[in-house]
């Protein structure tokens, strides 16, 4: 069996945990704000349109990442613009999506060396890193760390509700877009770990565990960072002693968590629910409107 | 020293989406007083409070809030939007969405503190919402929930409060709570009162005027002066009639 130290002496696995714990941290860190905003399906859908991107990359002989970048970012402030509603922006997700993907087949089918290409950005290749991806994967997440702790409180404020933020003066239209880019970069550097079809495991997966363990903001994102480099470290670890896919194993992880939590956390929130004076467990929702008729 | 009032509107006129809103509106709402936005869906309630918070410009006419020309982020101003019914798994607190009020509008992540803390125990003291501080948002009640974006708009201690209908999805019980928590900042901080409505009833004991926006058209007053067969047809520009019974006022012939 390999141990930690076995592996890191390979050139190619201290870049896949330099570059795997980067964005673990930081896909964590705004997979909180993804799932407080409802933009999951956003999220999942710009890893689609960053197939293309790559594939495109990949057809000129460039750097993916590159690709990813350009084609995410854009597509990121298309869905910013055409949507402000929730449905109105799924549906310009949904069509902008399919426009990235039939772009990503026909790069794919015009490159010669097609499967294997393919194979790694729907997979990802994560022991396949180079030291330039290691270095944009730091500089990207960089800039979207700081970005994220800049715009911390008032997108904190606009996910809750956006017209109360825009009222105290909050550039709520800029601030959605402004994420939706960061989400984009994120997606992007996740891509070369994880692949396109996995993006929900560091996404989406720590923080939904964690929102379910903590409802303080701050304690969730940074259980959430703390779940998604256990994730990526033991799911590497298992696969190069196993020869599996890490891909598999991160995702497996992170599905093995959650569902845990997911199953039992209705019962210690329940646990935690104080009772008020008034005495009523009712949601608004499911209160009777008592003396219907009774309107001025 | 003549005070100037809390909100003037002259000649004020909007359309949204080519449609008319609301057409030549004069109001002056002095400080302090306690006053009860009523009128059917659609007829600019909504848009009444976003023109005052400065969110949206009247198409002719000036207004005037504390003084000065309506602009975004206005702290003078404590705003606590129409309610809807939060996810209950979203990740917050009680405590997290009334310290929005202080300091959600701030760039940076902000730091805890003693003095923010004491703030925002203070603020949940007024509304009585100290025994759910740390309940996570989604599992609170309407009327729990309804409680904290009052707190939320308290914080910065304005000196006008716009409630976009706080009693809506809330049982009579609950609803009276929230009148007397509303009556009693209002008269204890002297801050003017914009609240919307459906149903003037709950609210009888403690307004002091009804603005009433219909077809365009507004009317101000007592409830005894604005809320008559006479004023409502002329409003309504149909026949509408006024019941009183049983020390409760019911309006026929008209949507509310």
């Amino acid at each position: 069996m390999w141990n930690i130290f076995d592996l890191l002496q390979y050139q190619f696995m201290q870049n896949a945990f330099i570059a795997g714990s980067i964005v673990a941290i930081i896909a964590a860190a705004i997979g909180y704000f993804v799932i407080l905003r409802g933009l999951t399906f956003a999220g999942h859908s710009l890893g689609y349109i960053g197939f293309a991107g790559a594939a495109g990359a990949v057809l000129l002989g460039i750097d993916p990442v590159f690709g990813l970048l350009a084609f995410t970012i854009g597509a990121a402030i298309g869905i910013g613009i055409a949507g402000k509603e929730v449905r109105e922006r799924d549906i310009a997700i949904g069509i902008i999506t399919m426009l990235g993907l039939g772009l990503g087949v026909l790069f794919l089918a015009l490159y010669t060396g097609y499967a294997e290409q393919a194979y790694s950005i729907l997979f990802g290749t994560i022991v396949g890193i180079s030291r330039t991806d290691v270095l944009v994967t730091a500089l990207a997440s960089i800039v979207v760390g700081g970005i994220l702790l800049f715009i911390f409180r008032p997108l904190l404020f606009s996910s809750l509700d956006e017209e109360m933020a825009e009222a105290r003066g909050v550039p709520v239209r800029l601030l959605s877009i402004l994420f939706l880019v960061l989400v984009a970069m994120v997606v992007s550097i996740s891509v070369q770990i994880i692949g396109v079809l996995l993006i929900f495991t560091l996404l989406i997966g720590p923080a939904a565990t964690a929102s379910r363990l903590t409802h303080r903001p701050a304690r969730a994102i940074w259980l959430a960072v703390i779940l998604g480099l256990f994730y990526t470290w033991l799911g590497i670890f298992i696969a190069a002693n196993n020869n599996w896919p890490v891909s598999f194993c991160i995702a497996t992880l992170s599905f093995g968590v959650y569902l845990p939590v997911r199953l039992l956390s209705p019962y210690w929130s329940k646990r935690r629910r104080v009772v008020t004076n008034a005495g009523s467990l009712l949601k608004a929702d499911q209160q009777m409107p008592v003396e219907e008729a009774e309107k001025v | 020293m003549v005070q100037e009032p809390a909100i003037e509107l002259e000649d004020v006129s909007i359309s949204l989406g080519g449609r008319p809103i609301l057409r030549d509106m004069h109001v002056t709402i002095e400080k302090g007083e306690f006053v009860v936005v009523l009128g059917p869906n659609g007829a600019g309630k909504s848009t009444l409070l976003k023109m005052l918070l400065g969110l949206l410009r009247p198409n002719t006419g000036t207004i005037h809030v504390l003084g000065r020309t309506p602009r975004r982020g206005n702290p003078s101003i404590g705003y606590a939007p129409q309610h809807r019914v939060l996810e209950s798994d979203v990740a917050l607190r009680a405590r997290d969405l009334v310290g929005f009020g202080l300091d959600g509008n701030r760039w940076g992540t902000g730091w805890p503190g003693r003095k923010r803390d004491a703030l925002i125990d203070q603020a949940l003291d007024e509304v009585q919402a100290t025994s759910f501080a740390d309940a996570p948002i989604g599992q609170l009640s309407g009327g729990e929930q309804q409680r904290l974006l009052i707190a939320q708009a308290l914080l910065t201690n304005p000196q006008l409060l716009l409630l976009d209908e706080p009693l809506s999805n809330l049982d009579i019980a609950r609803q009276q709570d929230i009148v007397e928590l509303v009556n009693q900042v209002c008269r204890s901080r002297n801050v003017a009162v914009l609240l919307v409505a459906h149903d003037i009833n709950p609210l009888m004991p403690v307004v002091d005027r009804v603005l009433y926006l219909a077809n365009g058209h507004s009317a101000i007053g007592t409830p005894a002066e604005v809320i008559t067969s006479a004023t409502l047809t002329k409003l309504y520009g149909t026949p509408v009639e006024v019941v009183r019974a049983m020390d409760r006022i019911f309006v026929v012939g008209a949507e509310v």
